[in-house]
């Protein structure tokens, strides 16, 4: 799992490389000539206004829609031309948590964290029972195991189904608008546990957010996307002092909330 | 990959311990016969582990006589172990499914308090669409129009079709057995004796449950879910009102359109069959048809389809408030609202005939 012992230095391998990724919708160009790299064991921050091209780009990534122009390497290999057996052996040790949970509605918890561990791998049931339950002690989900999603609340929801995106113990984790929608307490929780999993797992983790303040707590780099322009890339502390305008104003109108 | 070995009481893994590795390496520990009587798991030559080779490790010492300890591994590993340690998790067992009993005994529980809610949203939607009739408060514009368009006018082709169709081979089939008696002209009685007083009503409700049904049922639920029907509640209108009452009146209008539609139709099939299968002249199959059919015929096949039609709209409308849960919810309710209307459009159609009988 940890295949990069200086995952804590200044010099760790990008797990991510996008090479002048140009996306559409159509006629309409959603995001223009990003170049970036996502670091190993870092959590990246992506920041934008509405419709900045953000989901866009996660999804771009992980192909889940396909690029317009430009490469994408995710453990050094390109994924824009990969065919479809080798991106899923890819995509098996890559995670994603969906704005909504994205649980599967008709079977309950237990059994939406059992279809990758039974899917992809030949455990024995007692060992996937026992993980099963472990990852959902770690998002505090034990009492919730037999219970369907639509009887979860949407911070219930949003923990079970981050405890499916770590199921399979992935090394890249994707988090869409982890704090959408959620009170401060399991947002800060929440963080938490993605501050958890960057230092004991050394996972790398990608998150689009809008929540300044989980952005203090959690950011090691920030990515700032304004009308699918890539227009900051670096720390949080370099990032308060980019001299763009949106930048500042996010920031300045951020903190006051 | 990773090995074992069980040397003086002591279990050894080396190598890698993750979900690849454990899959084979748990059986076979666990098939060892020398593995009951360990004293403890050293990982001195673990290079790696992951939560699958944890809670591997937790099944182990849960599975032994007696708990013993894990030793001598590196800080990583250790660090991985103390994220994923599982053997304090509080136990909590499937909750049991209920016995026979229980399940029928909620089972009539249910099926009584369903109807009761049926009752109480039927009593609910006749009155508003009593009150309605005058009141046209409380209803958007125009939607009276739009609901009859789509449960009338744009059921008319797939009616005609099926009426059609049915009235054919209905015709087709007995004229091979009316020929062999010459009872040629009856085929007229029989087409016109089944399409008024059963197929046109039943083919027609059935069409009309599958298409608006379901609509009804669906449009509801997903208003339901979305919250619509509570934002409605908020700006102080009633939603059976706003919602159901239209479609209600809508239905009402339009179903012994449509059943004499395809009462029509159905007999323009036979009447193909018996002119050019039969011989018959037009005038003769006409007449024989006009006949045959009574007044009271054709008033209770219009009282049919107006009951038809307020049962598929307050079967819908019912499933339709009742929906729990998201998206799959939805679903459900669709479903269900379109089998329960049929059935009991069918239901209904059984006790017409009893009481035609009387």
């Amino acid at each position: 799992m940890n295949k990069n012992k200086n995952s804590g230095s200044k010099l760790a391998n990008p797990v991510i490389e996008v090479r002048n990724l140009v996306a559409k919708y159509g006629e309409r160009t959603i995001l223009d000539d990003i170049s970036l790299d996502i670091y190993q064991g870092e959590v990246t921050v992506i920041l934008g206004s509405s419709g900045g091209g953000k989901t866009t780009f996660l999804k771009n990534i992980i192909r889940l829609n396909q690029p317009y122009s430009g490469s994408v390497k995710i453990f050094n290999e390109e994924v824009t031309q990969m065919d479809e057996e080798t991106f899923a052996r890819i995509l098996r040790r890559v995670g994603m948590l969906f704005q909504n949970g994205a649980l599967l509605n008709s079977i309950d918890i237990y059994e939406n964290l059992c279809i990758p561990l039974e899917q992809h791998t030949h455990l024995p049931k007692d060992v996937v029972e026992r993980m099963v339950r472990k990852k959902l002690d770690l998002v505090n989900l034990s009492h919730a195991l037999y219970l369907l999603p639509s009887e979860l609340s949407g911070g219930m929801k949003k923990r079970a189904a981050l405890a499916r995106a770590i199921a399979l113990d992935p090394e890249i984790l994707f988090f869409d608008e982890p704090s959408a929608g959620l009170d401060p307490i399991t947002s800060a929780q929440l963080d938490e546990l993605i501050l958890d999993l960057k230092n004991l797992l050394k996972i790398s983790i990608v998150v689009v957010t809008h929540e300044l303040a989980s952005i203090h707590r959690i950011a090691d780099r920030i990515i700032f996307l304004h009308k699918g322009k890539l227009v900051f890339h670096g720390s949080l502390d370099d990032a308060k002092l980019c001299p763009h305008e949106t930048v500042q104003e996010f920031f300045r109108v951020g903190r006051f909330e | 990959m990773a090995e074992y070995q069980i040397q003086d009481k002591v279990l050894l893994i080396e190598g890698q311990l993750n979900k690849v590795s454990v899959a084979k390496l748990y059986s076979q520990i666990l098939k060892d016969k020398h593995f009951k009587e360990i004293d403890y798991i050293s990982l001195k030559k673990l290079e790696e582990i992951d939560s699958a080779g944890v809670a591997m490790l937790d099944e182990l010492i849960l599975k032994l006589p007696h708990p013993v300890p894990v030793r001598d591994m590196s800080e990583i590993v250790k660090d991985t172990i103390s994220v994923f340690e599982s053997r304090s998790l509080p136990e909590n067992p499937k909750p049991k499914k209920a016995g026979i009993f229980e399940a029928t005994g909620s089972a009539v529980i249910n099926f009584s308090k369903e109807l009761f809610e049926m009752l109480v949203l039927t009593s609910d939607i006749v009155y508003w669409s009593i009150v309605g009739i005058w009141n046209k408060r409380g209803q958007r514009k125009g939607s009276l129009i739009q609901q009859g368009v789509l449960i009338g006018v744009d059921a008319l082709p797939i009616v005609a079709l099926l009426s059609f169709i049915i009235g054919f081979i209905i015709s087709l089939q007995s004229a091979t057995q009316l020929k062999q008696f010459g009872a040629n002209i009856f085929l007229a009685n029989l087409i016109a004796i089944s399409m008024v007083r059963e197929l046109g009503p039943l083919v027609t409700a059935i069409i009309v449950a599958g298409r608006s049904g379901s609509a009804i049922a669906s449009e509801i639920a997903t208003m339901k879910v979305t919250e619509e029907i509570d934002a409605l509640k908020m700006m102080a209108l009633n939603p059976i009102r706003y919602v159901v009452v239209p479609k209600f009146h809508a239905v009402t209008f339009c179903m012994p359109l449509l059943v004499l539609f395809s009462i029509l139709i159905g007999i323009f099939g036979g009447m193909l069959i018996g002119i050019y299968y039969l011989d018959l002249s037009l005038v003769a199959f006409l007449n024989a048809c006009l006949e045959v059919t009574a007044l009271k015929d054709i008033v209770i096949s219009m009282a049919k389809s107006i009951v038809f039609a307020w049962q598929i709209v307050i079967v819908g409308s019912h499933y339709g408030f009742q929906v729990t849960g998201g998206a799959e919810g939805v679903g459900k309710a669709t479903t269900i609202a379109v089998v329960i209307s049929i059935f009991s459009v069918i239901v209904m159609d059984a006790l017409f005939s009893l009481f035609y009988m009387i």
